[in-house]
């Protein structure tokens, strides 16, 4: 926090290329990873990765959104936009998770949940809200990472947990800035301005009590040493799946829905 | 609200356009080519949906449903409790609560000022209790009015205290959806929301209680991805729009046109995500039917 950063310098080095995505963080953060695919009822998405992986000798259920470096692989992963089969498959994973007893670690990585013909035809309203329902109960803790972008709905699928962290460069907002300036202005120019306004940053976020810990990124941005960022994130969920793991699973649900329920603004 | 007669033919035309234009602007489903109509303005309805005009008193009688096509269109929070609640039997839960201005974003609280004035509403829901064909239930009513019935704080607030109250009385909750999502003005609070909500009706649903949710236009965004997709019943009104993504988002992400019925009431029945598709004259009576044969004493009182 030497020279003040704006939301806006932090969103220009979150959207830089070579910034590492979950892809390149599971095989340093986790001892193995098997890859568990499907939803079971429609189909496999690749804009979400999910399955068994193993932290210091510790079972997790790990559910990632995976954005990719190149054009090629963008094009397979949807730009880590899913569909509605994706937020099912990390549904099922995370009952899976429930049924034996392991962590759910959740990696956020998204500009939204997409929009198009066959997303409306398989119910993505219906998806995301199951997916908030069903975690607000899950009977084993929840941990979600912001790696970089948290967009919207598209983010909130996977954001439903006990604890919320951010990397320190990372957004999370309702809209896009550029989308709320086009909604809110008509001009989607003044995309800088609304980034700004938005509170949109790892510290906002923290001050409105929506996310509980910032993960530091070295100086000048996680892609400067993709190395010492893995293993801070190590050391994060390392240390909060041992305090969730304490928690008796009543007290972890009930911190969980005034965690949510708390967040809000109003007058009487 | 009659305007007054004898302007000027140019100038009631003017108004007419205006008028047309107000109602073609509301998000619709197939754009209809502007037609000139040379009548004045509060005599006739011109539905978004078809294109058809009639006549606004037939309109009003009809419930504001489209003779023609059978469209319902939105209904103030108000117009819907009169036809939905027994006389008399509404009491309102929550109604002085209004908007903070949690992101300091120019122009909301003045916004919230003037809507509150010219619909005497404080937000974009009514909650309460009431009966419905002498079944007590609690009930949430969004309104269209009101920044297109967005979710902000004190929607998500009182639509979870409406839950969580009606757990505490073992009442059914029959909630009537309208929105255009989220509320950019409170930012990621207002998406939070979407949590606070499905978590509401998750405890809610946990204690055995029936939700009722009822779809009508248009229901979209962070509101369909929460609490409007998940009640154990859900019905929608005839022709409303029902969706996540905008119409017009979708279109220019994937830079193709969208089939007519897209997103439609009907297009959702088709796919597996509604019940039912309920129009506004057989609304109060389904609502009471499906409200009691959930109660202990079934359906051996149930009347016509």
């Amino acid at each position: 926090m030497a020279n003040k950063m704006t939301a806006w310098d932090r969103l220009q080095i979150v959207r830089e290329k070579n910034r590492p995505s979950a892809a390149d963080y599971i095989p340093l953060v986790f001892d193995r990873f098997y890859e568990l695919h499907g939803d079971r009822l429609y189909g496999d998405d690749h804009a979400i990765a999910g399955g068994l992986a193993l932290i210091d000798e510790l079972p997790v259920t790990l559910i990632a959104q995976v954005k990719g470096h190149t054009l090629e692989e963008n094009k397979r992963v949807n730009f880590a936009m899913p569909h509605p089969e994706g937020y099912r498959k990390a549904l099922r994973l995370m009952k899976q998770a429930e049924k034996f007893h392991r962590p759910v670690v959740c990696l956020i990585d998204t500009p939204g949940a997409f929009c198009g013909i066959g997303a409306e035809e398989r119910g993505q309203g219906e998806a995301i809200a199951r997916n908030l329902y069903e975690l607000m109960q899950l009977k084993t803790p929840i941990i979600s990472v912001v790696l970089s972008e948290g967009g919207s709905g598209g983010a909130l699928g996977l954001g439903v947990c006990d604890e919320l962290a951010m990397l320190s460069n990372a957004v999370y907002s309702v809209i896009s800035p550029r989308g709320f300036a086009s909604i809110l202005w008509k001009d989607s120019s003044r995309e800088e301005e609304a980034a700004n306004l938005m509170h949109i940053t790892a510290e906002d976020l923290v001050e409105l009590k929506v996310a509980e810990s910032i993960i530091l990124e070295p100086a000048g941005g996680a892609q400067r040493n993709p190395k010492l960022m893995a293993s801070n994130i190590t050391e994060y969920l390392r240390s909060t799946i041992l305090k969730l793991n304490k928690l008796p699973i009543d007290i972890l649900l009930q911190r969980r829905y005034d965690k949510f329920r708390l967040v809000g603004e109003y007058m009487e | 609200m009659k305007e007054p007669a004898g302007k000027g033919s140019e100038n009631m035309l003017q108004q007419l356009l205006q008028q047309v234009k107000n109602r073609v602007a509301m998000p619709i489903i197939s754009s209809v080519s502007d037609r000139t109509i040379n009548v004045p303005q509060d005599l006739l309805y011109r539905c978004p949906r078809c294109g058809g005009v009639i006549l606004m008193d037939d309109f009003v009688h009809n419930n504001r449903v489209c003779g023609e096509c059978g469209y319902h269109s939105r209904l103030s929070a108000p117009e819907r409790l009169a036809l939905t609640a027994d006389p008399d039997s509404f009491i309102e839960y929550d109604a002085g609560m209004t908007s903070c201005n949690p992101l300091d974003f120019k122009g909301y609280p003045k916004k919230i000022e003037q809507l509150q004035k010219a619909t005497g509403l404080r937000d974009a829901i009514v909650t309460g209790e009431c009966t419905i064909k002498g079944q007590p239930c609690v009930i949430g009513i969004m309104d269209s009015r009101f920044m297109m019935a967005s979710m902000g704080s004190v929607v998500g607030e009182k639509i979870a205290r409406a839950f969580e109250r009606a757990a505490e009385r073992r009442l059914p909750v029959v909630l009537f959806a309208a929105s255009g999502g989220a509320r950019m003005q409170e930012g990621i609070i207002s998406l939070m929301q979407m949590a606070k909500t499905a978590g509401a009706v998750s405890r809610y649903s946990a204690a055995g209680l029936l939700y009722i949710t009822v779809l009508t236009d248009p229901t979209t965004g962070g509101v369909t991805a929460s609490f409007a997709s998940l009640g154990d019943i859900i019905l929608a009104e005839p022709k409303v729009l029902i969706g996540f993504a905008g119409r017009r988002v979708i279109e220019a992400t994937i830079k193709e046109e969208l089939p007519e019925d897209f997103q439609t009431a009907e297009f959702l029945l088709e796919h597996g995500f509604i019940d039912m598709i309920v129009g506004r004259h057989e609304m109060r009576r389904t609502l009471g039917h499906l409200i009691q044969m959930h109660t202990r004493e079934g359906v051996s009182g149930l009347g016509e």
